[in-house]
């Protein structure tokens, strides 16, 4: 803050070099006064923060001082925004500020970490929602602005970007959220014509878009199109499946992101254009990531509806038979075993297994044996939750890896301990041609010299095919729910 | 489009740049750690809303405004201490010394 205060009485010219580096406020080049000055001057500050904040991430031991310093730099973009003087009445702000806060704290405090997916998708809305109220605000006022610069072109597409993809991230979050929560069928909803008629309704918002920036003063074409983008928004989701969620809530990730820097344009402010570029270019990163490691490209992901179909494999478990075996030998097993890893699935998460999870690995660490976790990228409902919820449960972070740092691994492994994992250990990935999986990145487990697959039942994984791993003559099945078979486990274990 | 409209585009392009070559290099370990923390730095919103809210531009604006602030708000408290809990949680073993594997660091 010294630094700051210092930096205020710099002479006029440097404030007017800044004003033209930063461009922030109008098409003037006259020195800005002091005041907006330090408001500006707080804006850089926070951006660097974020940005400091989020490298910080790329460290696991550094991440978490980091993002506290990421929030400093919120603090700072509210304080900054405080002084701007165009506000001239502060309660309804404050009282703003007071309810999201209440609002806000149990949604960071209490919520399960098996429920983070969701969580994320509900707060998405949150965000886009606001993004899409101050667009619709600044639309407000500028159209009622007696002089036709209230909204020039520019402006005008900024504040129509803002409001279609906040508008679109709302809903769109909200029946993601709904699928994650299990309110709404996490199954793809289909009908016919569907892609067809999304495409029209994309069409209409654009050409809805494209009107306004040459009739800003149009309102209902205004109205129009910010119904047409909540309607987009729960329409696009619709065909999605539970397990493709991931991918949507990066995505909407992106789009929250985007809505805010489109903010940042529209009303001239720069902190907003970069934390939004930095949140666009994060989900859309996170968004590929997720589509590469279930080996689909984004547009099979939004149009192609997977798992309504399954496409019949070449392949079926008819004549095959799944050896199951009992607690009392798995414990035998694993208690003896030098090399161990577990591969957890969103099965764990269900069952929320993750602590007796690492109470086994405990016991077999305390035999003597190794044990590592292999984490598939797409393993769960999100990105990286499965180490968030290993993680929760104390198990150390140098213990996870990441697919391609473990698959060469698996052929010295003794026992590899799948828990409602399913498609991403599924060979057929490999070496069946046929199957709608067919090239998809999976972990090596049937290289494993032994393993265990706790499952509920035969049931076949999300994208409804057959595993043949579940009939590998190394694998033993041991049925039930993965929590009370892993109690299970960790009883017979302790009495060997 | 104005000198500054040109000016606020290259903040943007260069903004996702930097947002590209940072956030390729954050490993699959931290990506829900990430997605809760961009979640809570798209709350920045609140800087339009706190505007929105404040300024004079008439009864509906306000209304907008203060609905746009607690939006904005709930994101930023519930997202900035979601991620503090969840970063809190990643440990390292206390016998393993060095990482030599690369675990927590591959990109």
């Amino acid at each position: 803050m010294t630094a700051l205060l210092l930096l205020a009485g710099l002479p006029t010219a440097a404030a007017g070099a800044y004003l033209l580096m930063s461009g922030s406020t109008g098409a003037s080049l006259d020195a800005i006064g002091g005041r907006e000055l330090a408001v500006q001057l707080t804006y850089l500050v926070s951006s660097v923060l974020f940005i400091l904040g989020l490298r910080s991430l790329t460290k696991t031991d550094q991440a978490r001082r980091g993002m506290q310093m990421a929030a400093l730099g919120m603090v700072f973009a509210i304080v900054g925004t405080l002084l701007n003087q165009e506000i001239l009445t502060y309660s309804w702000i404050v009282a703003g500020l007071v309810i999201g806060t209440v609002l806000g704290y149990p949604l960071g405090k209490f919520v399960p970490m098996t429920a983070m997916p969701q969580r994320i998708a509900f707060s998405h809305m949150f965000g886009a929602l606001a993004a899409t109220l101050v667009g619709v605000g600044e639309y407000y006022h500028g159209i009622q602005a007696p002089d036709a610069t209230g909204l020039d072109r520019f402006k005008m597409a900024a504040i129509g970007f803002e409001v279609l993809f906040g508008a679109l991230t709302v809903t769109g979050s909200f029946m993601a959220f709904g699928k994650l929560q299990e309110f709404i069928t996490g199954k793809p909803i289909t009908y016919p014509g569907q892609n067809v008629s999304n495409i029209a309704l994309f069409a209409a918002a654009f050409g809805a878009f494209v009107w306004l920036i040459f009739n800003p003063e149009q309102t209902v074409v205004f109205y129009v199109m910010l119904a047409v983008g909540f309607a987009i928004g729960i329409l696009m989701v619709l065909p999605i499946g539970g397990a493709d969620m991931p991918v949507v809530v990066s995505l909407l990730n992106s789009y929250a992101g985007l809505a805010a820097s489109a903010t940042g344009f529209a009303i001239n402010n720069d902190v907003l254009i970069i934390a939004g570029a930095l949140d666009g270019a994060s989900g859309f990163i996170l968004s590929i990531v997720m589509s590469k490691a279930m080996n689909r490209s984004f547009g099979n992901v939004l149009f192609g509806a997977f798992g309504s179909a399954p496409t019949a494999s070449a392949k079926t478990s008819e004549g095959l038979v799944a050896k199951s075996i009992s607690a009392e030998d798995a414990a035998v097993q694993l208690a003896y075993a030098s090399k161990v890893v577990f591969v957890p699935g969103y099965g764990m998460a269900v069952a929320q297994a993750q602590h007796q999870v690492r109470e086994l690995a405990e016991l077999i660490e305390k035999n003597g044996g190794e044990v590592k976790y292999a984490i598939h990228p797409v393993a769960g409902r999100m990105p990286g939750h499965m180490n968030v919820l290993l993680a929760e449960a104390n198990v150390p972070y140098d213990k996870m890896y990441d697919m391609e740092d473990i698959n060469d691994q698996f052929s010295e492994v003794d026992v590899a301990v799948v828990i409602g994992a399913n498609d991403v250990v599924n060979p057929a990935a490999k070496n069946d041609e046929s199957s709608p999986i067919f090239g998809m990145p999976i972990l090596n487990v049937y290289e494993a010299r032994s393993i265990i697959v706790l499952k509920r039942g035969m049931n076949p994984g999300f994208a409804g095919i057959e595993n043949e791993l579940f009939f590998d003559e190394k694998t033993n099945m041991l049925f039930g729910d993965a929590k009370s078979s892993l109690t299970k486990l960790v009883s017979e274990v302790k009495s060997l | 489009m104005t000198a500054t409209q040109i000016i606020q585009l290259y903040v943007f392009i260069l903004a996702g740049f930097v947002g590209f070559l940072v956030i390729t290099r954050v490993p699959h370990l931290l990506h829900t750690p990430l997605m809760a923390a961009t979640n809570a730095i798209s709350g920045i919103s609140l800087v339009g809303s706190i505007v929105l809210a404040g300024g004079q531009y008439g009864k509906v604006a306000t209304i907008l405004g203060f609905i746009a602030v607690v939006c904005a708000m709930t994101n930023v408290v519930g997202g900035f201490i979601i991620t503090d809990r969840m970063l809190g949680m990643f440990k390292r073993a206390d016998s393993t010394p060095t990482d030599t594997t690369g675990a927590g660091g591959s990109a």
